[in-house]
């Protein structure tokens, strides 16, 4: 647990001295809680939604900015690799998982940190959550899309030489995993077939489980929510783990 | 038995068809600094990674401090320290975060901890700098970091790996100093890999010179430097064939190799000699364009075992690690 730790602390400390990738990765999240939220406001009318669609998109928001954040966290090893820092851990007498595991954490918390500063600029622009215990529930969603992609990141990570592949995750992985999962629309208004994509994948879960969270409804039974997506992040760590301990420097 | 801090059996790796390390063996007594002296590619660094087990060899055996490197992993990871050849430090946390990261890595007790940073911080006089960023430090600095970090968990055996490569002569000399301290206070056992001769010369009790992944010469450097032949007479000459033929059947000379533009002969009092081999070359009409005597240095001994020097082989050298770059992937 020590070593678990150990990592935690590095990771955490690192993201706390970079103010400006802190800043920086708010920027594109606020961007679309600003434009589509005010713009599409009036014109969007979801049944069921008594906040309009900026409430209905701010989940998604949130979703969006752990997503981001827990994803770059996991592939940031990759320039552990290039500047050298993993072959330091990689060599103590410490195991592969233990150190999987402490950067998966870290990254997560970096992620739900995120993920709650747009929280907390969604109260300033009018959001009312329904519940204390609704609030708890949604940080724990967040707190295992931070895990599992995290774990995803490192995965990812574990099977690349250097950064160039980077644009290629972001344009093929991230954006049609944020696109397909009913952040900025209800999945049931989608057509059949793109109906089961979406339900394929893990983040529709995660934010629907926020959704139900902060406002109090959704459309996917937050139980079925929880399992789901507590199954996938079991999957991922267990992915993670077994790619990184097969890591080459 | 006498108890060795390494002991190499037959190590042997392979990347696909090239052969980055070919059947080594040697011995590593307690308390020794041994060189590993070769150009680059020679299989110097492949050797060092499959020792602190990062690597796993082919084929072949090893001990690290009385441990096997493929049955006591751990064991042999807690029994060494590493400075990588290529800067390992976390630049965006500061010198103490980097020595406490490393603590708790390598389980040293929290009592001990903060104490033990201080010690070595000061030992590297670092301690004063100990809160700024490492991305602030110069490249000296870093390198007396990593130092201080490889010995933080007290290995028995320090690995470096071309400790001052890219480092002013300056801090180079400093480096070497502390290394030796090291050595001589703690007792430590040291195996570094270089291909600076004036370092193994300067650091190590016994050198070991690699090519292509082979020994092709261990011993203390003084005896590698008489197995050349006392001093060394170089000749540059156009004629360098005929000059060989007449100079060969002169009495006193150990030896006499042909290289690409000169000769070397390898003679005792070589002050005496070099009249008698000018007028000899005179008298045959062979033009001299220049002349010199010295000492031997290792890269003499370099070019006595492989007919090359080492700086012809650096860009060879970096063609190899291409390629193994290539096989690997």
């Amino acid at each position: 647990m020590d070593i678990v730790y150990t990592l935690w602390l590095r990771s955490v400390k690192r993201y706390t001295r970079s103010k400006s990738r802190m800043v920086g990765s708010l920027g594109m999240p606020v961007f679309l809680l600003l434009v589509l939220g005010f713009g599409l406001n009036s014109v969007v009318a979801i049944p069921g939604m008594e906040q309009g669609y900026i409430g209905f998109i701010i989940p998604g928001i949130i979703s969006m900015s752990v997503l981001f954040t827990s994803m770059f966290a996991g592939i940031e090893i990759i320039w552990d690799k290039q500047f050298g820092f993993l072959k330091e851990t990689l060599v103590a007498p410490v195991s592969r998982l233990e150190i999987m595991l402490g950067q998966t954490f870290g990254g997560a918390t970096t992620a739900v940190i995120q993920g709650l500063m747009i929280f907390v600029l969604s109260l300033l622009i009018g959001l009312e959550i329904s519940s204390i215990p609704g609030f708890l529930i949604a940080i724990v969603f967040m707190m295992l899309i931070g895990i599992s992609f995290t774990a995803f990141g490192i995965a990812i990570a574990s099977r690349m030489e250097d950064m160039h592949g980077f644009q290629l995750i972001i344009n093929f992985v991230i954006f049609p995993i944020f696109g397909l999962s009913g952040a900025l629309f209800p999945i049931e208004s989608l057509p059949g077939w793109v109906r089961y994509l979406a339900l394929l994948d893990p983040l529709t879960y995660g934010v629907e489980g926020i959704r139900y969270g902060l406002l109090g409804s959704s459309h996917i039974d937050p139980a079925i929510c929880f399992v789901i997506l507590s199954g996938f992040t079991i999957l991922m760590v267990g992915f993670g783990s077994y790619l990184f301990r097969k890591i080459n420097i | 038995m006498k108890m060795y801090a390494i002991t190499v059996k037959d190590l042997t790796k392979k990347f696909g068809d090239f052969t980055a390390v070919n059947n080594l063996s040697f011995d590593i007594e307690k308390g020794e600094v041994f060189g590993l002296l070769g150009p680059n590619g020679a299989g110097k660094s492949t050797t060092m990674a499959m020792l602190s087990t990062m690597l796993k060899p082919s084929s072949g055996q090893a001990w690290v401090n009385g441990y096997d490197i493929l049955k006591n992993e751990d064991e042999v990871r807690k029994s060494i320290g590493i400075v990588f050849q290529d800067p390992s430090l976390d630049e965006e946390l500061t010198a103490y975060e980097n020595m406490d990261f490393h603590a708790r890595l390598y389980r040293i007790p929290k009592k001990d901890r903060q104490k033990k940073i201080i010690e070595l911080l000061q030992l590297v006089e670092l301690d004063e700098k100990k809160d700024n960023l490492v991305k602030t430090y110069s490249g000296g600095m870093r390198r007396r970091l990593e130092i201080a970090r490889g010995l933080l968990h007290e290995p028995k055996v320090l690995f470096l790996d071309e400790p001052t490569l890219g480092l002013d002569p300056q801090t180079r000399n400093h480096l070497w100093d502390y290394i030796d301290r090291l050595n001589q206070e703690k007792g430590i056992t040291i195996i570094l890999t270089t291909h600076y001769m004036e370092e193994a010369d300067k650091l190590c009790h016994r050198i070991a010179i690699i090519d292509k992944g082979q020994i092709i010469a261990l011993d203390t450097s003084e005896k590698l430097k008489n197995d050349v032949g006392g001093d060394i007479i170089t000749i540059v000459s156009s004629e360098k064939d005929s000059l060989y033929s007449v100079v060969i059947s002169l009495p006193g000379i150990s030896n006499i190799e042909v290289h690409d533009s000169s000769i070397t002969i390898g003679l005792h009092n070589a002050e005496k000699h070099v009249a008698q081999i000018v007028n000899v070359a005179s008298e045959c009409g062979i033009p001299i364009d220049s002349i010199s005597i010295h000492k031997p240095t290792l890269e003499d001994v370099f070019l006595h075992f492989t007919g090359r020097t080492i700086r012809e082989e650096e860009a060879s050298g970096k063609e190899q690690m291409r390629m193994m770059h290539r096989n690997r992937k």
